[in-house]
């Protein structure tokens, strides 16, 4: 500990620090532009500059270590003249056109100007530009001659994103900030730049010149996509989502979000949007009042009772709904007397319903798996499926953590892997149980398993040493896994691993209220908070042997669903599908019968429980859109419309009560299977890696045009091994045909080594993939 | 893109440091790059460096191409625009100009027919001004095609480098 002296305060403070760093432990604010407590010393800004006794020169409070008995003054005449110097500098060539900047009211150089700057400039002379730069469809580098050269953007995207995309070139006074000629920035987290950048220069394109920052209001809300939990600023002006920014929370989100967080809110506004009821008859769509679609949906529901009894009626709800939504959703369909109910919508494998114990969870939380000392990640496209986690376990890996992965695809994961196993979505059960059967011999272990089948290569070895070594293991499943059509035996065998090596183990959730909704007790076996019911089927079941009438709360299905072809099949031939929506989207038009236009998150209160099973609440920052309604609202008058007793709620909260008052949420999760089964034989079938790419995971990103124009939102294309391609005698850089049951879809092909052999990879979920059947399931290719 | 031997060249750079900071071979890796293309480009524009192949070298090296581009536009000796066959930048900092280094560099423009910056019309020789070289002592210093030093660089001297280079 060192004594040092912060402008006459004492302080206590740990070695090692810098003068910015305690400034800020005792309240002190230091002027600063480069500085960032997330990224990497720069020092080049020198707006920190600050006077320290018995130093010759005033020195930059960011990038100078403490020693003991350092007498340290901010604001002395020699530091003020320091820092004022250092402003009129900066100013010199900055365009100073704040009246026309986004930034205005919200720069970092113009709150210091104010209190560093002149009032007026003695520099006369010409002043450089810059041309604006492409940074593509969400940053907009247009005003470049801003640029205060921090670097804050370069280290975010070196540092943060796992991947140097902007870079400054030149030298002195032609330095510019730029990306690689010709190059876009296409990080999954790039908007951060925008936030960190601390003038005009980098600013938000959706969101440029729609209005003053002074005239928004902030919202704190929750990221509705995955099941991270993100932590939202939600920005509105007159009722309307004009942004989103990051709120803070070291234990979620650090003081970052995705892509996906921060520029979906454009699907919140867009044109698609339902805002009032809708019945199809006659095979046209009538708008209606609220009352007249009500009864149709009653009269519609008891009609299909009636004559085809309760189990023809199926109930679907989207994980992205909130608990409120999902419990009272599950209330109504089992005080109906439908048992059929089901949040886990791309889940392929019915077994794990039937032999959860709790609801599958992250197995710790955030924290504790970014702290551990070895990761397995199992089937996981993390950068797509939750890109800030994988941002985060980055940073990890940094201090020290062994990754290891065992997945489909040899994606660039932009960080160091301990040992990895690429394989085809048929081997990998073999896979992780070359994993166990090496983890049992290191260990001296047994266990009741056949491994018989699993040959352990030295990848598996390599990851087991690794798990068996750290005092603290996780193995994660990611969704590839979870969607797999033996999630039940890859989950068995990730809990087996973890009893004989200690590793933690679980599940990163899907979307936002993936463990909510098993909270809630929407899941086909299980009531909220693990309540017993009586069993119905779940979605795959549901959807196999199809219904008479369908509830759909919140979801796509034909998007949603594992088996699209199958999904979409099914809802054509019901005889009534009732879908509570925020959006009327093409596909929902076609086999949909009614229409209830239900709030999306920013329009209604509610929760979402995250992966590591902490349930944040949140308000509805803006009122509904036209005649929209609060889901929980919508099922409240829905069950008293169907004479059901126990739906008189005044809002949200008690909902949510309700439901808590039924036990503990984290003593309701649970990872653990109660039969271990393990068919750890592959064969050779051709089988399909069908992924959901990031921005079509949920309605709302679906419909956020920004991101739909980004690389990541690139047209789905057939990749496959190169030495696949040779082998079925096909050739890349030309269209093939891809076929499962009886849908053909022909897209391009295009070699790609980090494809496991003997699967072929086509995005899912996309408009243009949405023909295909399973998933993880067979599939055929010919020349196109 | 490259040949063998320049390849051959840029894994020696890479064996040079330690493994963690490997990245530091790109400043070899892109002169190396630079003097297989000055040595084999048929066009003024093969002859110095352009994104594909900074790209490629970025990547054969294992580093974003964008921080390989920091570091060619940071230092002139790296061509990115075309110059002359013979490439004359001359030290203006302040050391060499206390001792004639701006001169020197105006004497040749004159006796060339050109500014600071441009290139004779034959192609022949392109006059830049330089930062200091570390030779101060010998000034004015000039640089022949990045990689010969001439020191000591008064008219007469300039006169009979000129001629040599004819
Ligand atoms: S663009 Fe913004 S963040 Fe990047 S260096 Fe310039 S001022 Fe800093
Ligand atoms: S904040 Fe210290 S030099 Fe920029
Ligand atoms: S100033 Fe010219 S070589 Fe140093």
């Amino acid at each position: 500990m060192l004594e040092i002296e912060i402008d006459g305060k004492k302080l206590t403070v740990n070695q090692g620090i810098t003068i910015m760093d305690a400034a800020h432990t005792a309240g002190t604010h230091i002027p600063h532009f480069c500085y960032h407590k997330k990224l990497s010393i720069a020092a080049n800004c020198r707006m920190c500059l600050v006077e320290v006794e018995k130093a010759p020169k005033p020195l930059p409070a960011c990038a100078t270590p403490v020693t003991d008995g350092m007498k340290v003054h901010t604001a002395s005449p020699l530091a003020k003249k320091a820092q004022a110097g250092v402003m009129e500098f900066l100013l010199i060539n900055h365009p100073l056109d704040c009246p026309i900047c986004d930034q205005g009211g919200e720069c970092q150089l113009q709150d210091l100007a104010v209190g560093y700057g002149n009032s007026s400039s003695r520099y006369q002379e010409e002043k450089r530009a810059v041309v604006g730069k492409d940074m593509g469809p969400l940053v907009s580098a247009e005003e470049m001659s801003r640029c205060i050269h921090c670097t804050r953007c370069v280290r975010f995207t070196e540092e943060i994103g796992g991947y140097q995309e902007i870079g400054m070139a030149n030298r002195s006074e032609f330095s510019e900030i730029l990306p690689f000629l010709g190059k876009t920035v296409n990080s999954e987290i790039s908007g951060n730049v925008i936030d960190l950048c601390p003038v005009g220069a980098l600013t938000s394109k959706p969101f440029r010149y729609a209005t003053r920052a002074w005239e928004l209001s902030r919202r704190k809300s929750v990221s509705p996509h995955d099941g991270l939990g993100s932590n939202l600023i939600v920005q509105v002006k007159q009722n309307q989502v004009m942004r989103v920014l990051p709120l803070e929370n070291e234990d979620i989100n650090e003081c970052w979000i995705a892509d996906r967080d921060r520029f979906s809110y454009e699907g919140l506004n867009s044109a698609e949007r339902l805002q009032k009821p809708m019945i199809k008859f006659d095979g046209k769509w009538h708008e209606t009042d609220w009352q007249t679609a009500l009864d149709y949906v009653v009269k519609g529901l008891n009609g299909v009772a009636n004559d085809h009894g309760k189990d023809a009626i199926g109930f679907l709800a989207s994980p992205h709904s909130t608990t409120e939504e999902l419990y009272l959703a599950q209330k109504l369909a089992r005080s109906f007397g439908v048992n059929n109910i089901d949040a886990a919508l791309r889940r392929s494998d019915k077994r794990v319903a039937a032999a959860q114990q709790g609801a599958l969870w992250l197995g710790s939380s955030i924290v504790e798996l970014l702290a551990a000392k070895s990761v397995l990640m199992v089937g996981s496209t993390q950068r797509q499926e939750q890109p800030l986690l994988a941002s985060r376990l980055r940073q990890s890996v940094k201090k020290g953590m062994a990754l290891n992965v065992i997945h489909t695809s040899d994606d660039e994961l932009l960080t160091r892997i301990n040992a990895k196993l690429i394989v085809s979505p048929l081997a990998l059960v073999n896979a992780l149980a070359q994993v166990l059967k090496a983890a049992v011999e290191i260990k001296s272990a047994s266990t009741t398993l056949d491994l018989s089948a699993a040959n352990v290569g030295a990848e598996a070895r390599a990851i087991a040493d690794s798990l068996c070594a750290a005092e603290s293991a996780a193995i994660v499943l990611g969704n590839v896994a979870q969607h797999h059509p033996a999630f039940a035996e890859l989950l068995s065998l990730a809990q087996e691993i973890g009893r004989v090596t200690g590793a933690r183990f679980g599940i990163a959730a899907e979307a936002a209220n993936s463990v909510g909704a098993d909270i809630a007790g929407v899941n086909p076996q299980r009531g909220p908070l693990g309540k017993t019911v009586s069993a119905g089927i779940g979605v795959s079941e549901m959807l196999a042997a199809p219904r008479k009438a369908y509830v759909l709360l919140n979801s796509e299905i034909e998007a949603d669903a594992y088996n699209s072809q199958q999904a979409v099949a099914a809802m054509k031939q019901a005889a009534t599908v009732i879908a509570l929506t925020a959006f009327k989207g093409e596909a929902l038009l076609d086999y949909a019968d009614v229409l209830l236009p239900i709030a999306p998150f920013s329009e209604t209160a509610g929760s979402f429980v995250n992966m590591e099973g902490k349930l944040q609440p949140f308000n509805g920052v803006v009122r509904p859109l036209g005649e929209t309604r609060p889901a929980w609202k919508v099922l409240r008058v829905l069950g008293n419309m169907l004479n059901l007793s126990g739906f008189d709620f005044n809002s949200a909260e008690d909902v949510r009560a309700e439901l808590l008052a039924h036990g503990d949420i984290a003593a309701a999760l649970n990872n653990q299977l109660t039969s271990v089964a393990a068919n750890v034989v592959a064969d050779g079938t051709l089988v399909r890696i069908g992924e959901v790419p990031m921005y079509q995971a949920d309605a709302i990103c679906r419909r956020a045009e920004s991101l739909q124009k980004t690389a990541a939102a690139a047209a789905p294309v057939i990749a496959l091994n190169p030495q696949d391609i040779a082998k079925l005698g096909l050739e890349a850089g030309q269209p093939a045909i891809v076929s499962q049951g009886e849908a053909e879809v022909r897209l391009q092909l295009v070699a790609d080594a980090a494809v496991a052999a003997g699967a072929v990879r086509v995005a899912a979920a996309h408009p243009a993939t949405q023909a295909l059947g399973g998933l993880f399931e067979p599939i055929q290719i010919k020349r196109g | 893109m490259l040949s063998a031997q320049s390849l051959a060249k840029i894994d020696r750079e890479l064996a040079k440091y330690p493994a963690d900071q490997f990245r530091s071979a790109i400043m070899g890796a892109l002169r190396i790059a630079l003097v297989e293309r000055r040595e084999t480009g048929n066009t003024p524009e093969e002859r110095c460096l352009n994104a594909d192949v900074i790209e490629f070298v970025a990547n054969y090296v294992g580093i974003p191409p964008v921080a390989a581009y920091e570091v060619a536009t940071f230092y002139n000796m790296y061509d990115m625009k075309p110059v002359g066959k013979y490439k004359l930048t001359v030290c203006t900092n302040l050391p060499c100009a206390l001792q004639g280094g701006v001169n020197a560099a105006h004497y040749i423009g004159e006796k060339l027919g050109i500014g600071i910056g441009e290139t004779t019309a034959d192609g022949k020789f392109t006059l830049l001004e330089g930062e200091c070289m570390g030779a101060c002592g010998d000034a004015p210093v000039l640089l022949v095609n990045n990689h010969k030093m001439c020191s000591f660089m008064t008219r007469e001297a300039i006169d009979k480098k000129l001629a040599e280079l004819e």
